[in-house]
């Protein structure tokens, strides 16, 4: 038997070790390579939208690339002014009236009755809670007709009211139902602990109850948001007049007033209307993720 | 502060389940009572019930003057310590130690006083401006208690306020507590004290009183020496006590002075049992501390012999378990009395000591030897 000096043992774990860095480093270095290539073929259409919203009318379609050979704004002014009376900021403004209502009333609405479901008994709660999730299995063009008859009988057609008062009474059965998950999953005893302090139910709500719950409503806020600046078909089917056009309406109008499309344009204001949506999911990521990961799985 | 009363106090659950049935408690101005059982007993229950938290579905609660049966927990006077501390968990201790000032609208200056007082009784001062998840258990659950003492209330309600700490905590921790109470008590303004648990050590030292429970009845209320030295019934002797009181089936009668038949074995009880007696013969349930029999060599008069199943060496005592009859009986012996050349399988007796000896009626669980 020979034995082994401990300076030999250290030279030879130093060598295992070394062995095993460089295989990381190796499989660090593949693993990265297929997301960056996987990674560009997704991203590849968004990025090639940017740069072709740079480019001329001509070149859009004679050159692949997307990096443009000359760049223009043209695309951008142009676009902007629309072929109509009102300019894109006339439609951005549209589309805040519609969002900002509407996600503010949803984010209290679908708080309150969320609150109610999950901390209260009441007579009929089993069946309210089944009609609420009712409406979530119910496929949205089934209540089309109906819902377009009610609001045209209440005068509301060419209006935005169609598109945000049914969510802003918590009428997004969905939102519901992720706050009571989220709400489940908190425990009682600081809501218990207010009470013992003095708090009604109101202030229990306000001050103890929304604080723990903030990841949630923002993502509730977020969802709302990004549905609702994408949404065609609400506006398409309730908003007849141009000027309450919103961003998504207002992008159709510039493909259907002229026969020989402005690609450039087009492009450019559809950058323009991604924008808000990118820059609020990209600023309020970390509580996006935090709110849906433990909504889902807590529940 | 202000005196608490239950009288008839029942609980019965939406689905017909009876959790507390018609309880009278007395709890006098400045007491620290404890409400201790075997869980599911009811004990947190009833605290809850008079927190407010839980509606009371029979019966009457009376703070002071005042029947609370119907006011919200807010207006009820009282302030809760909770199991796992309930702190709000967005705001800075500061902010919940005067959470409930602030929804009463006391002036600011006032807050601001008694939060400093607060926060000096507790040694909390430095943690004014952390929040919540950057305390340690200890900490968290000084915080809790300060929220509760910040309102003055009338009652204080502790839900096993120590259970989530480490056992060092944790007595250390019962100290702090029980010394605040009697702070409070020299300094003039004595507070009431409801406090429950599940640990019988917690109970005997912290109570002035002792409330024990069981299936939502109340079995015996005294303080901690008259609970130990004379439970009122079997339940509460087997409780009350480490390692807990042998209970074993026998037969009582008596030739001249009290003789007890067990497990096939007769023996006469020495002085001190005789005279204590309800009734003089009959089966009766025979119950002898640990600490109250003697070790004896087996075949000795007046003991009863079985076999050693186990020793437990606890460095200052030994508990000697040895099987008589089909019952597991235990006996504590000091250290240096205990013959160490015992071993498993030999036998054994225990000669138990008269005056400490506790018969009960094997039908009500009564206990039949405290005189009359």
């Amino acid at each position: 038997m020979t034995s082994t000096s401990p300076a030999k043992m250290r030279s030879a774990l130093t060598a295992t070790e070394l062995k095993l860095r460089r295989q990381q480093r190796r499989g660090a270095a593949i693993r990265y390579a297929v997301l960056l290539v996987f990674g560009l073929i997704m991203l590849y259409p968004l990025i090639w939208l940017i740069g072709a919203s740079f480019k001329t009318n001509s070149e859009i379609f004679s050159s692949p690339s997307f990096w443009p050979k000359e760049p223009t704004l043209d695309g951008y002014i142009n676009g902007w002014q629309t072929s109509t009376p009102y300019t894109f900021a006339r439609f951005f403004m549209n589309s805040a009236l519609i969002i900002i209502p509407k996600t503010i009333g949803t984010a209290i609405s679908c708080v309150l009755v969320a609150y109610g479901f999950a901390r209260f008994e009441f007579p009929g709660k089993r069946i309210l809670f089944g009609t609420v999730i009712a409406t979530l299995l119910l496929p949205n063009v089934v209540t089309r007709i109906p819902q377009y008859l009610l609001f045209r009988d209440l005068g509301w057609l060419d209006s935005f009211l169609p598109l945000w008062v049914p969510s802003a009474v918590a009428g997004d059965a969905f939102f519901v139902f992720m706050l009571i998950q989220f709400l489940r999953a908190i425990p009682r005893d600081m809501e218990e602990a207010a009470r013992v302090d003095g708090a009604n139910t109101l202030q229990t709500l306000v001050f103890i109850v929304v604080p723990m719950l903030m990841p949630a409503i923002i993502s509730v806020c977020l969802f709302q948001f990004m549905w609702t600046m994408n949404d065609f078909l609400g506006p398409l089917i309730y908003v007849s007049s141009v000027e309450n056009y919103p961003v998504s309406l207002a992008l159709k109008l510039s493909i259907d007033t002229t026969e020989a499309f402005d690609w450039n344009q087009i492009l450019a204001m559809s950058v323009l209307t991604l924008a808000p949506s990118l820059l609020v999911f990209f600023v309020a990521q970390k509580y996006f993720i935090e709110g849906i990961s433990t909504g889902g799985v807590k529940g | 502060m202000a005196d608490l009363q239950l009288k008839t106090v029942e609980k019965v659950y939406g689905s017909g389940f009876k959790a507390v049935h018609g309880i009278d408690l007395t709890v006098e101005d400045g007491e620290f009572m404890v409400l201790v059982g075997p869980s599911g007993c009811a004990k947190s229950t009833t605290l809850r019930m008079i927190a407010g938290l839980e509606t009371v579905t029979g019966g009457e609660i009376r703070i002071g003057d005042t029947v609370v049966n119907d006011l919200v927990p807010g207006k009820r006077g009282i302030a809760m310590v909770f199991q796992n501390y309930a702190l709000y968990p967005h705001m800075k201790v500061r902010r919940n130690l005067s959470f409930g000032l602030k929804l009463k609208r006391e002036p600011q200056q006032k807050i601001d006083r008694a939060t400093n007082e607060v926060s000096g009784i507790l040694e909390i001062e430095e943690l004014l401006d952390r929040l919540p998840k950057q305390l340690s258990g200890g900490q968290a659950q000084r915080v809790a208690v300060g929220r509760a003492l910040i309102k003055s209330p009338e009652v204080f309600l502790f839900d096993e306020p120590l259970s989530n700490l480490d056992a060092k905590l944790r007595a250390s921790m019962r100290i702090r507590i029980t010394d605040l109470h009697k702070r409070l008590r020299d300094e003039g303004r004595p507070a009431t004290v409801i406090y429950v648990t599940h640990d019988q050590v917690e109970a005997m030292t912290m109570g002035d009183r002792i409330c024990v429970m069981k299936d939502g009845h109340i079995m015996q209320v005294a303080d901690p020496v008259t609970l130990y030295e004379r439970p009122a019934n079997a339940f509460v002797a087997g409780f009350i006590g480490m390692p807990e009181m042998n209970l074993a089936p026998a037969e009582l009668s008596a030739d001249g002075a009290p003789v007890i038949t067990l497990a096939g074995q007769t023996i006469r009880i020495g002085a001190g049992l005789a005279e204590r007696l309800t009734r003089s013969d009959g089966p009766v349930t025979f119950g002898i501390r640990p600490q109250h029999v003697e070790v004896v060599p087996p075949g000795t008069a007046d003991a009863l012999t079985g076999t050693i199943h186990n020793i437990e060496f606890m460095g200052h005592e030994v508990n000697l378990h040895l099987t008589i009859g089909n019952t597991n009986f235990i006996a504590v012996v000091p250290n240096d009395k205990f013959d160490h050349s015992m071993k498993r399988g030999d036998h054994a007796a225990l000669r138990p000591n008269g005056a400490r000896v506790h018969l009960f009626d094997p039908s009500s669980d009564q206990n039949i030897s405290l005189g009359h």
